[in-house]
């Protein structure tokens, strides 16, 4: 795994987006690295209004009724220390936010 | 001539209806925050262009907006969207209700009744309730579920939990009602500012006397035919709880079934159901300029939340229970099978007492005669969780 900063590709739900008050696709630089702990520190630390919208305040668990996917793969029981895989960590391919389709 | 401003949440919005003192023709603007639940939104006494709104989503948890400008523009407490340069951090929490279990300031952590009759943990779910001080246009509570109430003293950038609720010992005994174990109305005295008073589904009323340090359960009188212990101390579901602010230790409480009056600031309760057509129902309000004038929307049942007969009808009573009026001109006649949730009514503070509430169907009626006539402002917003109303000058 290269050292130096990384540009990595996030993907966040729709009302996420607006929350955020950005359009489409994230790019985040993150140094060390790149997990979902990584992603998600950077993603937060960029747009400090999600905090608690994603994982919870002070545990850091995932929120119930989200998922993490990369590279047609559901992250979400991995541990957030594993790195992600090398297609997400070189922007290749996005790490995506999605909420759990769900009610009527 | 003054205005009134009437906020509506939903299950999909909040939504801001505009109209001069006369209250005939109205401005509707939204949805704010489409897509979201929106439990509550109330504007500070002190500075009626200072409006709170609870932001809730399954998804994304817990959010908490503010407005400076009466509804027109929205901002997360604490969090600096405007700004240039870097984002702030470590970042404000306006969305951060972390129950108080530390060893100085707190209360241990202990469980409730579940459902089945077990114990389970205390679970931060979503605010229910805000209400902003009388005083301070940056001070605000928060009634929340599982039950607890929080303040803020920076106009919600963050929250601290007024442990000795939770923790003044009957919590163990709080169980969740069928919307779960909400902290869902919150009254401040207007003449005594150490007093509050609290109510949550399904434990009971509680007050303060001491700014929030101690509380006491204050249920006398209530009668639970789901508790075995006809004078149990907790374990009631209150649906909601009304006070003219003029006399503030007579309140009034639509609980499960019964409506309920207090003059001795919740530790006795009387029965004023009287001739009510069915005593179960959810919301509650009082007149702003006649304090024995009382209204309430009886719901069939609880096993069938909607209007008797397919009728939706307010029901009044002017001298304070017991003798219940039908309001009905202007409401549907037929085919209505609507709830009207607990923080649905409201009253605004004009000449002639204008009463508003909010139903299920999405319909917001508005009566600018103290409840004589009715007139729908919307027939078509989404399910109606919560009505305020703001009188401008």
């Amino acid at each position: 795994m290269p050292s130096s900063a990384q540009n990595v590709r996030v993907q966040i739900p729709y009302h996420l987006r607006n929350l955020a008050r950005v359009e489409g696709e994230i790019a985040l630089e993150i140094s060390g690295p790149v997990t979902i702990r990584s992603v998600l520190d950077a993603l937060e630390r960029r747009y400090p209004m999600l905090c608690g919208t994603i994982r919870e305040h002070d545990t850091l668990n995932r929120r119930a009724f989200l998922r993490f996917f990369a590279c047609e793969e559901d992250l979400s029981h991995q541990s957030p220390d594993v790195e992600l895989p090398e297609a997400v960590a070189s922007g290749k391919e996005p790490f995506l936010i999605i909420g759990a389709i769900a009610g009527g | 001539m003054s205005k009134v401003r009437v906020l509506v949440g939903t299950r999909k919005g909040a939504f801001i209806l505009s109209s001069d003192g006369k209250r005939d023709k109205w401005e509707v603007s939204g949805p704010f925050f489409a897509g979201w639940e929106i439990y509550h939104m109330k504007g500070s006494p002190v500075n009626p262009e200072r409006v709170y709104v609870s932001q809730t989503s399954g998804w994304f948890g817990q959010l908490f907006q503010a407005s400076d400008d009466g509804g027109k523009t929205w901002y997360q407490p604490g969090v600096k969207t405007e700004d240039a340069g870097p984002p702030q951090w470590p970042p404000v929490k306006s969305n951060r209700f972390v129950y108080d279990s530390s060893d100085t300031t707190g209360k241990p952590l202990t469980t409730h009744q579940w459902y089945d009759g077990t114990q389970h943990p205390w679970e931060f779910k979503r605010v229910w309730h805000v209400e902003p001080s009388l005083t301070d246009p940056n001070t605000v509570y928060a009634g929340v579920e599982d039950a607890a109430i929080f303040k803020s003293t920076d106009g919600g950038a963050n929250w601290n939990e007024m442990p000795g609720l939770r923790g003044h010992g009957t919590g163990p005994q709080w169980q969740p009602g069928a919307g779960g174990m909400c902290l869902h109305t919150i009254i401040l005295d207007p003449k005594n500012p150490d007093r509050i008073f609290i109510a949550i589904s399904a434990a009971g009323a509680f007050r303060t006397d001491d700014g929030g340090k101690t509380w006491k359960p204050i249920n006398k009188g209530l009668r639970s035919q789901f508790i075995p212990d006809q004078d149990a101390e907790v374990g009631h579901c209150v649906h909601h709880i009304a006070m003219n602010p003029d006399r503030p230790n007579t309140l009034f409480m639509q609980k499960h079934w019964d409506v309920m009056r207090s003059d001795d600031a919740g530790d006795s309760w009387k029965e004023v159901s009287g001739n009510l057509p069915t005593d179960f129902g959810f919301v509650i309000d009082v007149n702003s300029n006649e304090p024995e004038t009382v209204y309430v929307v009886p719901i069939k049942s609880d096993s069938e939340h909607f209007p008797m007969d397919g009728k939706l009808r307010v029901y009044r009573s002017k001298s304070g229970g017991n003798e219940w009026e039908k309001l009905a001109k202007g409401l549907p006649e037929k085919d209505c099978y609507v709830n009207v949730l607990r923080d649905a009514m409201a009253v605004d503070k004009l000449d002639k007492c204008g009463v508003y509430f909010g139903t299920t169907g999405g319909q917001v009626y508005v009566s600018p005669d103290g409840g004589d006539s009715w007139k729908a402002i919307v027939h078509d917003l989404p399910a109606v969780l919560s009505v305020e109303v703001q009188t401008i000058p």
